[in-house]
């Protein structure tokens, strides 16, 4: 019943926007204006961005976040962050089989019908940082930390908003009242109307649950580069846009071929369609 | 399928074939059918919609052995798919995108017969049958676009099985009906599943009827004149087998630019958030070929009254070869009507881009200039009304202007378009 409510109500409101007075507005400030080896049509991940990126992911988010899109293999197969041509089957990669000994995950005994933990394999699925929703919200003051596996393309210009959001923290405006166990972040889309009583405009952006976290040198990087907020937050992404679409690079490389195909033919056909039809008075 | 067979059988196995079973004569007929010389590249369009179909049912059939239709699983599946099948992400791709490429080209299909005439006599069936596809592919690409369960397929299923439920008296039990319950809910993903599965078999059925339509009074052509004898022809293959696979061809790699460099480029973001009940995506937007009829509907401000405009905008095309009062088929020898043609198109642009943004927000930038009846001047609502206006318009137009305009002297012959003197010549090039 509350579902079928809730489905009227929304229905009563899309269809009656045109009497509708005009609603108060959320607002959000431009994205950060940021660029990665992967955006474009001849864009490619770069492997060791996609290493770091994971890192960070490994050290930072995932005390929060799940990706329960992602199995250990996948950190390992073709256009993956530990990917080696010597082993085509992820499941054999050292590094996956290196990084799975951090983990438990939960299963049966078989033989007592207990609920055991057991060493994770690499075709487990990522170990998730809360057993359900409600103990998420729970150790989060009420909000859930979303689960990140398709997070770049679940949101508009996904890449630049999450790096935005990540680094975009800045102490509160004078004038602005952040309720407890918010943050306030100018990327975060909101309407901050009602919590502002400064002088002038009220300012962009929303509040955010989640405090910031790449504070510099948050996690030690293994190739020496320099562990800055905006350096972090670029190898996440990287490494988020990665996890959204695992086969971005195989459809790339496909599609160069397959365009390079295409247009031959096309030529092939019209000189075709020119031959033939050259006796044709139309 | 119409006229006097040319086909010989040759072989003793084709002769004893043939008087049991014709589908030799049958297919050599399809390929021999007497095709006007002069048809555009508008008219490649049946050939390219066909395509179409076949990769929409190929690609469907395939995705069907890996997808879940359960509304726990559905959304977990179509990931499986782009993640772990082989070229999953590759099938998904082409279905997904595929639909929008279908849309593109049905409202080309559908235009080019406006334009020139096609749904005039003797053409009326073949045309119905054509809105009829239409209608069909609208349902399927809906309920297809529900499948993956995400926020935009929850919310989008909600509006438009409530737009049904505001139709009097009957209404509400239909939508319950439909849902399979009180709300969208797995009742409704699984129906879902199974009519998109059926519909496009229903679609090849109809379309059959369509070709079958076609083959009786043949093609219409950019003149709008019917074809007088052999000499205004040639046979359907080579001649537009080779023209239609070279538009097929163009076409193949347009739909190849989005699946494989912008995949994602004619679907919304919110759709990869799987359905909440609870949560609202705001602006709840439906798939771009939508956008026009989307804008109507909100447009007027009593909710039946949208639905019913909304019905009305697609149903006047069923009566469109009676409303039209001229006696010339083509556009191409009526200026007047032409206008009137040109403004119906920026009408339908309008309202796409009226359907794909708030009803609030201003269309132009100065920001508002005061309410007019019920809404800002400066809104979407009353650019939608304008937009709608200006694709009304164009039914009584037809009416009307058959009536008054003297149309330009038409050729007497596909063969001899030759104008008289002082006569403009065609405002589109020939293909």
């Amino acid at each position: 019943m509350m579902r079928k409510a809730l489905a009227i109500a929304a229905v009563f409101g899309l269809a009656s926007f045109a009497a509708a007075p005009a609603s108060a507005e959320t607002t959000q400030a431009p994205l950060k204006d940021v660029h990665w080896a992967f955006e474009g049509p001849f864009g490619r991940f770069d492997q060791e961005q996609l290493q770091r990126g994971y890192k960070v992911y490994h050290d930072v988010c995932s005390a929060c976040h799940s990706m329960n899109l992602m199995s250990y293999r996948n950190l390992g197969q073709k256009g993956g962050p530990f990917y080696d041509p010597k082993y085509p089957n992820a499941n054999d990669n050292p590094y996956v089989k290196t990084i799975v000994k951090d983990f438990k995950v939960p299963d049966i005994d078989q033989d007592t019908g207990d609920a055991i933990k057991r060493p994770a394999t690499p075709a487990d699925a990522f170990v998730k940082p809360f057993p359900n929703e409600y103990a998420a919200r729970a150790s989060n003051g009420g909000a859930l930390p979303p689960d990140l596996s398709l997070i770049i393309k679940a949101r508009e210009d996904g890449p630049r908003y999450v790096y935005s959001i990540l680094t975009g923290y800045m102490a509160p405006p004078t004038g602005m009242t952040v309720p407890v166990g918010k943050y306030y972040n100018p990327y975060m889309q909101g309407d901050m109307t009602s919590n502002w009583h400064g002088a002038g405009k009220v300012p962009e952006g929303g509040f955010i649950a989640m405090p910031f976290q790449l504070t510099p040198n948050r996690v030690t990087y293994d190739d020496g580069v320099g562990a800055t907020t905006e350096q972090q937050a670029k190898d996440v992404v990287a490494f988020l846009a990665w996890a959204a679409e695992p086969h971005a690079d195989e459809r790339k490389d496909l599609g160069l071929a397959v365009m390079i195909y295409l247009l031959i033919f096309t030529g092939v056909l019209y000189a075709s369609y020119r031959t033939i039809w050259r006796n044709i008075e139309h | 399928m119409s006229g006097p067979s040319t086909y010989e059988p040759k072989t003793g196995i084709e002769r004893w074939l043939d008087t049991r079973l014709p589908i030799i004569r049958f297919s050599a007929d399809l390929l021999d059918f007497p095709t006007p010389k002069n048809l555009n590249y508008w008219w490649t369009f049946g050939g390219i919609l066909t395509f179409c179909l076949v990769v929409q049912i190929v690609t469907g059939v395939v995705l069907a052995m890996h997808y879940v239709a359960s509304a726990d699983l559905a959304f977990n599946s179509i990931e499986h798919i782009k993640r772990d099948v082989n070229y999953g992400w590759l099938i998904q791709g082409i279905h997904a995108n595929g639909a929008s490429m279908f849309f593109m080209a049905v409202y080309i299909h559908m235009l080019r017969g406006i334009y020139y005439g096609s749904y005039k006599a003797p053409r009326e069936v073949l045309w119905i049958l054509g809105v009829i596809i239409y209608l069909l592919m609208m349902a399927t690409a809906f309920m297809g676009y529900v499948l993956p369960w995400g926020q935009m397929s929850f919310w989008g299923a909600t509006v438009i099985t409530n737009i049904i439920g505001s139709l009097p008296v009957i209404g509400p039990a239909i939508t319950t009906w439909l849902w399979g319950g009180f709300a969208v809910d797995n009742p409704t993903l699984n129906r879902f599943f199974s009519l998109h599965y059926l519909l496009p078999f229903v679609i090849a059925g109809v379309v059959g009827l369509h070709i079958w339509a076609l083959h009786v009074p043949g093609n219409n052509n950019p003149t709008g004149v019917n074809v007088k004898g052999k000499e205004d022809t040639v046979p359907f293959h080579p001649y537009y087998t080779v023209k239609d696979g070279f538009a097929v061809a163009l076409f193949v790699l347009l739909f190849a630019s989005f699946v494989f460099f912008n995949p994602d480029g004619l679907s919304h973001p919110a759709n990869y958030t799987p359905a909440n009940p609870l949560v609202t995506p705001n602006p709840i937007v439906p798939e771009w070929y939508f956008l026009p009829f989307y804008a109507i509907l909100r447009a007027v401000p009593n909710k039946l009254g949208g639905v019913l405009m909304m019905f009305a905008a697609i149903g006047v095309l069923f009566v469109l070869p009676w409303i039209d009062t001229a006696k010339v088929r083509s556009m191409r020898y009526r200026p007047m009507i032409r206008l009137f043609f040109f403004v119906f198109i920026f009408g339908c642009l309008v309202l796409g881009f009226c359907g794909a943004n708030e009803p609030d927000a201003h269309p132009f930038p100065g920001g508002s200039v005061g309410t007019f009846v019920d809404a800002d001047l400066n809104s979407f609502v009353w650019l939608s009304r304008l937009g709608a206006l200006l694709y009304f318009q164009f039914f009584p137009a037809l009416l009307l202007v058959g009536l008054i305009e003297t149309p330009l002297p038409t050729p007497e012959s596909i063969s001899s378009p030759v104008l008289p003197q002082g006569a403009t010549a065609s405002p589109e090039k020939k293909g």
